[in-house]
């Protein structure tokens, strides 16, 4: 019995894997053969970053502050509060800033993507578009990967900027951290390649934001429960691969930079 | 009425503009089509009828290729859909123009950039002439001027009618609909028909609709087939259908449940003639 339940989710899994796969496939394809409609893309930019950007810089600023505060608190029992700025721009640049920029467009963007191609799928749109003699996957795909990919790194420069600046505004103002070593252990200690990582991270994040998120929502099953399936499916399945490809990305730029 | 009214382009082109054959599809275990064959020729406007929940819209969406078959053929002017993949159907489509029952129009798009879809994404007409298209569509569908407006702003009947406006405005050769009538008033309902009818004698396309209103399909086509158990059960021309004697068909016609008895069942049954 639990074999054959943990048989047929692999099986569910196996089949989702190999459904992602032929998508992404078929977006190749469709970059390489089609003239991408630039109206669709700048739409999309303007929604993925744009409107993205206050979630991002609030989580961004959140983050850079909280961590300023609890690496001091730690930092200071060994004497060593000036090297908080450092673990703050290194942590900030290649890791905390794609991971939670990416987490909250799969929150904000991924769902939004999922619910309304979900919605399109059950109320038949996606059929129309096909009778209309236009292919799903370049119409309402690639405009989408296409501004993930791009706003992506983009918001995330944007998260590690007011992350850092906002780490300087509390580490300096309010727990008295010199602000001249402050700025120059951040010099001293962020290497130009935790920028480079933290922003190839983003690229892949934005690209497997829409990804996932556009496979959910173009396979949604039937009704207003389905768009509801897919859209909590396409947050979960996003997430759970960016902090699970952030760990191996880590390792193989790591590696590839240093 | 042009119910009666003799077909001469059909007369005068005897092309073959689709043929199914032997089409099967399951959705699980169920079966939906169990070897379906039909041809419908150029210029014809052909009516499927049968019960609801019966493989009307299942069939319909096998000729465009909306759904992949189990097992048979589906031809369009020859050409085996069957064995085409998405990408390559996209120019077959382009013959087709597709009435949905919930008239699926984009709802984030105006009606004037659901109508101009087509034509936008081809670019083969200016902005201007783009618009005279859609004028006309619009005009030819009783909604002029109402190019601005969205979807939601848009009642049942104005909603099919601006997807009718947009499955023309291209000029397919090919006009699929379903359930055309579907959720509308009579009033409404019989205005759709007018529509569907006068697209057919104005554009000279190829109508095919799916339903299972009677005083519909009476008005909309020359001949009609019935979909029974998965396949072609009866294909005649429609006055022939209208006044069957085949328990099968009377009683659908007429709208009898099947567990009573007919009004009149010492006519043979219909052979499937194809």
């Amino acid at each position: 019995m639990l074999l054959t339940l943990l048989n047929q989710r692999l099986r569910n899994f196996l089949d989702q894997l190999g459904e992602l796969a032929q998508l992404v496939g078929e977006a190749g394809r469709s970059l390489r053969h089609q003239r991408p409609s630039w109206r669709d893309f700048i739409d999309q930019l303007y929604f993925v970053g744009v409107k993205s950007q206050s979630v991002v810089i609030t989580t961004g600023a959140a983050t850079g502050m909280v961590l300023c505060a609890q690496t001091y608190f730690q930092f200071h029992k060994v004497k060593m509060d000036t090297a908080t700025g450092a673990v703050v721009s290194v942590g900030m640049s290649s890791e905390l800033g794609p991971v939670l920029a990416g987490l909250m467009l799969t929150a904000r963007v991924g769902a939004a993507m999922a619910a309304e191609l979900g919605t399109m799928k059950v109320t038949e749109q996606i059929d129309a578009l096909r009778t209309l003699a236009t292919h799903p996957v370049d119409y309402l795909v690639v405009p989408r990967l296409l501004a993930t990919v791009v706003a992506g790194p983009l918001l995330t420069a944007e998260a590690i900027i007011v992350g850092i600046a906002a780490s300087y505004m509390v580490g300096v103002n309010l727990l008295g951290i010199e602000g001249a070593y402050y700025l120059a252990y951040i010099n001293r200690y962020t290497e130009p390649q935790d920028v480079l990582i933290g922003l190839i991270k983003a690229t892949w994040f934005g690209g497997l934001i829409a990804m996932v998120s556009c496979h959910k929502g173009l396979t949604c099953p039937q009704g207003a429960e389905g768009v509801g399936r897919a859209t909590t499916e396409a947050v979960v399945a996003a997430s759970i691969t960016i902090l699970i490809s952030n760990f191996f990305l880590t390792l193989l730029l790591t590696r590839l930079f240093n | 009425m042009a119910l009666s009214a003799p077909d001469t382009r059909f007369v005068k082109e005897p092309n073959r503009m689709i043929e199914v054959r032997n089409l099967w599809k399951s959705f699980g275990s169920q079966p939906v089509l169990r070897g379906t064959s039909l041809r419908i020729e150029r210029g014809e406007a052909v009516v499927v009828i049968g019960r609801s929940g019966g493989g009307k819209s299942v069939l319909l969406k096998h000729l465009i290729a909306l759904l992949q078959a189990d097992q048979g053929e589906v031809l369009i002017e020859g050409q085996n859909l069957c064995q085409l993949n998405e990408r390559q159907l996209l120019s077959v489509r382009r013959k087709f123009g597709m009435l949905f029952q919930t008239a699926a129009l984009f709802d984030s798009l105006t009606v004037y950039e659901n109508v101009s879809f087509v034509l936008r994404r081809e670019r083969k007409q200016t902005e201007g002439e783009i618009r005279r298209l859609v004028a006309e569509a619009l005009e030819m569908v009783e909604l002029p001027g109402i190019e601005e407006k969205k979807p939601a702003e848009l009642s049942g009947g104005m909603r099919k009618r601006v997807g009718l406006a947009r499955a023309i405005v291209y000029r397919p050769e090919i006009v699929l609909y379903d359930e055309p009538t579907t959720g509308l008033d009579p009033i409404a309902g019989a205005r759709i028909d007018s529509l569907i009818r006068r697209v057919w004698q104005q554009l000279h396309v190829t109508s095919v609709a799916v339903t299972h209103d009677m005083a519909s399909a009476k008005r909309i086509s020359d001949r009609i087939l019935m979909l029974h158990e998965g396949v072609i059960y009866a294909d005649a021309r429609t006055p022939e259908i209208l006044n069957s004697t085949d328990p099968i068909v009377y009683n659908f016609v007429h709208g009898i449940p099947t567990h009573k008895p007919a009004a009149n069942t010492t006519a043979a049954p219909f052979s499937p003639d194809i």
